[in-house]
């Protein structure tokens, strides 16, 4: 019997993941209203839910995509997989008012830059702190606190050991999964009502699974203006981590 | 025809995301340099574009329609998204990783702060006057308790 139904859901895993994500919001919906009477977002729960998922998910099968590793979710790795993510960001561009979005191209731009130069300086001054000495650690780990694809990228071109790239991708999610759980808390702090803001954020705080994860459980409108600049951030950080920064690095601690 | 904006926005998102890969291969960087702004861009002016020719056709319409399905798709695709990080190795990551995250998320915040509050930009209108399904049930639901008191 149990054989059957899950061979069938097997069989249709992209519409499994739909129904699972379908009864995830659903049921953070009702949490939402019910729990803190509307005031914490149901996306963040969702999104909460969907990283403990992930968690038991790895823990489960020892494997590193979350539950998409489990076979019978399998499909989750595919809906909430880089092809369907970018495209489903592309698509909130249609909201967006051009206007706005030019005039916070320049400040875009300087938050861009400020987002990989900060998260940098704080990732290598911690793996300072910790007894990293050697300028190929420190600026992997600095790396990672940019994002956590700028890490292992940084890491495979300048030589780190896999255990320092390991550890900058973890620097790098914890980063992403805090700028998704915090920022619906943190968005009156941050000024974050106005597509001028969102640009700033989405230059400043990378990742674009984090910035457009915690804009979308703050206001869905904003998404696309965050995703707008957080889309340059990761390939900027790739140019300038193993590059740049990883001279200034060099020279200072030889 | 809904599937015009689909394929509209399959477009735009291929040829977006080719050219990011192109840069990221003219400036000698293993990665996607922008690919999904790129993309926006190119659906921005696809708009822009409809609007002035053939407005408020009946093609034109149906064909927003296939692009902002996917538009609202974009949460549950986070929620999958965040089902499949790897959280495991991030809590494994100890003090180097956490101290580090938590120490460029607090510098970034303050800086988010400082900026937008220097650089102060125009509020979005008030949800009412654009009201999305999703946030007018919760509109419905917040009015409820105050008139049953």
């Amino acid at each position: 019997m149990w054989d059957v139904i899950k061979h069938g859901l097997e069989h249709n895993s992209l519409v499994t993941a739909f129904a699972l994500v379908g009864v995830i919001m659903w049921i953070s919906a009702i949490l939402s209203k019910r729990l803190t009477r509307g005031r914490v977002h149901g996306s963040a729960i969702a999104i909460v839910i969907g990283l403990v998922l992930a968690w038991v998910g790895g823990t489960l099968s020892g494997g590193q995509k979350g539950l998409a590793d489990l076979t019978l979710f399998s499909g989750i790795g595919l809906m909430g997989g880089a092809m369907l993510r970018d495209f489903a960001i592309v698509a909130t561009a249609f909201e967006v008012q051009a206007t706005e979005a030019r005039k916070a191209g320049m400040i875009g731009a300087v938050a861009l830059l400020l987002g990989t130069v900060l998260p940098f300086i704080v990732g290598a001054a911690v793996a300072w702190a910790f007894g990293y000495r050697d300028a190929v650690s420190v600026t992997t780990i600095g790396a990672g606190a940019v994002t956590y694809i700028v890490g292992p990228v940084t890491g495979a071109a300048i030589g780190a050991t896999s255990d320092v790239v390991a550890l900058s991708i973890a620097t790098g999610l914890i980063k992403a999964i805090m700028v998704m759980v915090f920022t619906p808390a943190a968005s009156r702090l941050m000024g974050l009502d106005n597509p001028r803001s969102a640009m700033v954020f989405g230059g400043l705080a990378g990742t674009v699974s984090g910035v457009t994860a915690g804009l979308a459980a703050t206001d869905r409108r904003l998404v696309p203006y965050g995703a707008l600049t957080a889309t340059f951030h990761t390939g900027l950080g790739c140019l300038l981590a193993p590059s740049l920064f990883f001279f200034c690095v060099r020279g200072l601690i030889g | 025809m809904i599937v015009y904006g689909v394929a509209l926005l399959a477009i735009c998102t291929l040829a977006g995301v080719i050219i990011g890969d192109f840069l990221g291969v003219l400036l000698g960087v293993q990665s996607n340099v922008g690919g999904v702004g790129i993309a926006m861009i190119f659906l921005i002016c696809a708009r822009l574009y409809m609007h002035k020719h053939g407005s408020m056709s009946h093609t034109t319409k149906e064909t927003e329609l296939g692009v902002s399905f996917w538009g609202c798709m974009y949460i549950p695709i986070v929620v999958a998204m965040a089902a499949q990080q790897n959280v495991v190795t991030a809590l494994h990551g100890g003090p180097v990783a956490l101290i580090g995250a938590i120490g460029s998320v607090l510098v970034c915040g303050f800086a988010i702060t400082v900026i937008s509050r220097s650089h102060k930009g125009e509020p979005l209108p008030a949800e009412p006057i654009e009201p999305l399904p999703e946030k007018s049930i919760e509109l419905n639901i917040t009015a409820a308790p105050v008139g049953g008191r």
